[in-house]
């Protein structure tokens, strides 16, 4: 195996694991902002406005982590730094 | 190997200037929006046609928002926060239209505005309550924390814009490989999912921004100053 070969293969199998470790942790956090939220609303329904917008904000802030690792893996698939560093 | 087609491409150089189809793109929605703009606020009056009230209700929607969150008047940032609000989500729905590239998919676009929403911060900062009111926030609760401010001005506009920017990327490049695989009926789904993430998207941009500018406003300050 040259140097190539084995940069081509970890950058896969990482993109992959990438999203894979950083879709699960967001993916829980949203699923429990949302099941309080739905609680809170089933509690006080007048207050539902108020609580969607700030659940739309939270969601957001915790969603943009599976974005970062998404970006992360186009970068490691698209634009790798490492690739221009072996075949200088 | 075939290109993916999702990022951005150079059409011609303007100089020193790389003009990509993105920065095309984002020149026809200006142009719709300044056009539109203009045809529906032509004719004005008391008694209003169904245009004029579809284009009040959303003024008065902005208004609302803006009023629940700042203590300041709202007519001060409503019309730069409405025009940031409608021009990011014409820019995320330009993905529905075939063979146009969306604005917002090219980090350089979201970056832009999210410098903008950097700069409205600073600037409502300052005009509510000086210079010097508005760097003592800096020193709150203690002198210790001020790095942290510091950071924290700098992340939250980069992960404004990669935020953005990675939304709108990952759902063209997933619309984009399930026709390269399927191509028939089953993208459609996506899409529509596509859809609501735009428009959600594009309310997070302009309610960050809001939530951002009245961090940076002392909650003392007395409505309508």
């Amino acid at each position: 195996m040259d140097s190539m070969t084995v940069i081509v293969a970890v950058s896969t199998f990482s993109a992959g694991l990438a999203v894979a470790i950083g879709g699960y942790g967001p993916a829980r956090g949203l699923g429990e902002a949302l099941s309080k939220a739905l609680d809170a609303i089933a509690r006080q329904p007048e207050a539902a406005g108020q609580i969607t917008r700030t659940l739309f904000v939270g969601m957001a802030l915790i969603e943009s982590i599976v974005i970062y690792a998404f970006v992360i893996s186009l970068i490691i698939l698209f634009a790798n730094p490492l690739i221009g560093y072996i075949a200088k | 190997m075939r290109k993916i087609d999702a990022f951005p491409e150079t059409v011609f150089t303007l100089g020193p200037v790389d003009v990509t189809d993105t920065v095309i793109t984002t020149w026809l929605v200006m142009a719709v929006i300044i056009i539109m703009s203009r045809l529906l606020t032509r004719r004005l009056s008391l008694q209003p046609s169904i245009s004029q009230e579809i284009v009040e209700s959303c003024c008065e929607a902005v208004e609302k928002t803006v009023k629940d969150v700042l203590p300041i008047d709202p007519w001060s940032v409503v019309p730069v926060l409405g025009t940031l609000w409608i021009f990011i989500g014409f820019s995320n729905l330009t993905c529905l239209l075939p063979g146009l590239k969306t604005p917002t998919s090219d980090i350089n676009t979201t970056f832009a505005f999210a410098v903008i929403s950097f700069s409205l911060t600073h600037v409502f900062g300052i005009s509510t309550q000086g210079l010097k009111g508005y760097l003592a926030h800096y020193r709150e609760p203690t002198l210790l924390l001020l790095p942290f401010h510091l950071i924290a001005e700098i992340t939250r506009t980069v992960a404004l814009a990669v935020r953005l920017f990675g939304n709108m990327l990952s759902g063209e490049m997933i619309a984009l490989i399930l026709i390269g695989v399927v191509g028939f009926l089953v993208p459609i789904p996506f899409t529509m999912l596509h859809i609501i993430i735009a428009l959600i998207q594009a309310y997070i941009f302009g309610v960050l921004t809001l939530v951002f500018i009245a961090g940076g406003i002392n909650p003392e300050t007395e409505r309508g100053k």
